[in-house]
């Protein structure tokens, strides 16, 4: 749409589970606007509504109030044009890692031929390229989050959105998936909302980290990374990235510390 | 790699671990039957020796009598077994779908299910007559009711993730049904098939001891009007091996259809 430059945007979306007495309100008048080709990440403590405010745009939870766009677009059920990454991998385990990337592209009704060629292509991208014929089972954490993250490019969506994509993995293993998901996005931009528990990683690949509160869930700050593109480890270490850290890092916990003390 | 280095290391493993159980189990059948024969030949009991046993084996198996009492069996068994588990999966598969299905179909499984199909088989017999009916439709009972539960519970706990991470790639229910659910729920429906195999072979023969005119349960029957103690041992013998034969071949096919489980 031309008249929306926002890629996602929530407008006073509200989302309640359960009814009566049971009734948990999970996010509330929650007001977003994501640009094209941004990197977002969100963060906030346990029962912010993080999952849930990803779900909606994704089409898998329908907002209770309020609406959510996509390109100027309700969102109404989930479509390939915005990929998810689960923390859980949920790759289907009766499938090869081939047959895995290339499942959106049979929905699509590619001929077997062409798509394997796509998949292998998206394989070797994310450094998969030589097991192709693995079943996931074989992988390790880290292997099946890459073939994860390949399978959701495969289908070419225009928004990424990853639910603590690397919170199982080791550190180490994380950071080298936080360089190769800022390397990939370099050479082909696209919209990607993160969700993360983790302070570091939501400075150091986010344009803007948007930090939420819990119960109910809703928005409690903004903050811009400004660093500059691309991310080093010299950034990682600098004492900007530190600072900036630190707001994030006080926007998150301050509430509940003194709430504890 | 260490993905390499875990498939390197899983294929020898298990094949020098795989003599040391074989002999384990010959050892361990060899001393059973050396026991059996020690015990019957120190008078402890008057059950017939194992060697008196063996030849009886050989007497019916050259008269052709065991082979065609295996046949007998074997033959209601597969049929009763075949015809079950093609209704079960199907119902499983509506009743793990559709919450409604569910609902109405449920109780009456919960229900017949606590009824042992050999306690159909009186009204098996007045109301089917005393031919193979009343015997496959008991045998269909069990493997059907063994079956049915485990293909439902299959459906019904199929990670949701997989379905959404399904949804978000652009599958619709059909789609989901037929590439997500059926291979998310085969390890629980071949489990299912085990069981109802199990109880398809365990009613048949208690079918045949009550009315039949072939088959191992009804030779075994005729034998103990005679105190024909061998011939109980050869039906018994025939019964496990058989019983053997057709749960190996099961967990054969399960090993093949998914072994991209993740075992423990």
């Amino acid at each position: 749409m031309t008249g929306d430059p926002h890629k996602i945007s929530f407008r006073n979306v509200s989302k309640v589970f359960g009814e009566g007495a049971n009734a948990f309100t999970a996010l509330k008048n929650l007001n977003l606007d994501i640009a094209d080709g941004e990197i977002v990440t969100v963060v906030g403590p346990s029962g912010c509504g993080k999952s849930t405010a990803m779900n909606i745009v994704a089409g898998l939870t329908e907002v209770s109030a309020g609406e959510c766009l996509v390109d100027g677009h309700p969102v109404s059920g989930p479509g390939p044009d915005r990929g998810v990454i689960f923390q859980q991998y949920a790759l289907f385990p009766w499938l090869t890692v081939r047959e895995n990337v290339a499942f959106g592209l049979m929905l699509q009704g590619m001929d077997k031929q062409e798509r394997n060629a796509r998949a292998d292509h998206y394989l070797e991208l994310v450094g998969l390229g030589d097991f192709g014929d693995a079943y996931p089972k074989t992988l390790s954490g880290g292997m099946k989050q890459r073939c994860a993250i390949a399978r959701a490019y495969a289908v070419n969506p225009s928004v990424l959105l990853m639910d603590e994509p690397f919170g199982a993995l080791d550190a180490l293993t994380r950071v080298r998936l936080q360089d190769q998901l800022l390397d990939t996005w370099s050479k082909d931009r696209r919209t990607v909302m993160f969700i993360t528990h983790d302070v570091d990683e939501a400075v150091y690949i986010a344009h803007r980290v948007i930090v939420l509160a819990a119960r109910p869930g809703r928005l409690q700050q903004i903050i811009d990374v400004d660093l500059p593109f691309p991310r080093t480890e010299d950034i990682r270490l600098s004492p900007e990235f530190t600072a900036i850290r630190n707001q994030v890092w006080r926007a998150v916990y301050h509430r509940d510390e003194t709430a504890a003390a | 790699m260490s993905v390499m280095n875990d498939i390197d290391m899983a294929a020898p493993r298990r094949e020098a671990w795989r003599p040391g159980k074989v002999f384990w189990g010959v050892l361990s059948f060899a001393t059973g039957i050396g026991l059996w024969w020690l015990a019957t030949v120190l008078g402890f009991s008057e059950l017939p020796d194992p060697f008196t046993v063996l030849g009886r084996i050989v007497e019916l198996a050259l008269s052709g009598q065991l082979w065609v009492d295996m046949g007998a069996s074997l033959r209601r068994v597969l049929i009763g077994f075949i015809l079950g588990s093609a209704l079960a999966v199907p119902v499983g598969f509506l009743m793990g779908w559709y919450k409604v299905a569910r609902a109405i179909i449920d109780p009456w499984i919960q229900f017949f299910r606590v009824i042992p199909p050999l306690a159909i088989i009186p009204l098996a017999i007045v109301t089917l007559g005393i031919d193979e009916k009343p015997k496959i439709f008991v045998i269909f009972l069990a493997a059907f009711l063994s079956s049915v539960v485990s293909t439902y519970q299959g459906v019904v706990s199929v990670d949701r993730t997989y379905i959404n991470a399904a949804r978000v790639l652009g599958a619709k229910d059909r789609t989901i049904f037929l590439r997500v659910v059926i291979p998310a729920s085969t390890p629980f429906i071949l489990v299912g098939f085990r069981i109802g195999l199990g109880s398809a072979w365990a009613t048949v023969v208690a079918a045949e001891l009550i009315a039949a005119q072939s088959g191992l349960g009804f030779r075994m029957q005729q034998a103990q009007l005679y105190y024909d103690l061998p011939t109980i041992f050869v039906s018994l013998i025939a019964i496990g091996i058989l019983g053997l034969i057709m749960d190996r071949i099961v967990v054969r096919a399960e090993e093949r259809l998914t072994h991209w489980q993740e075992r423990i």
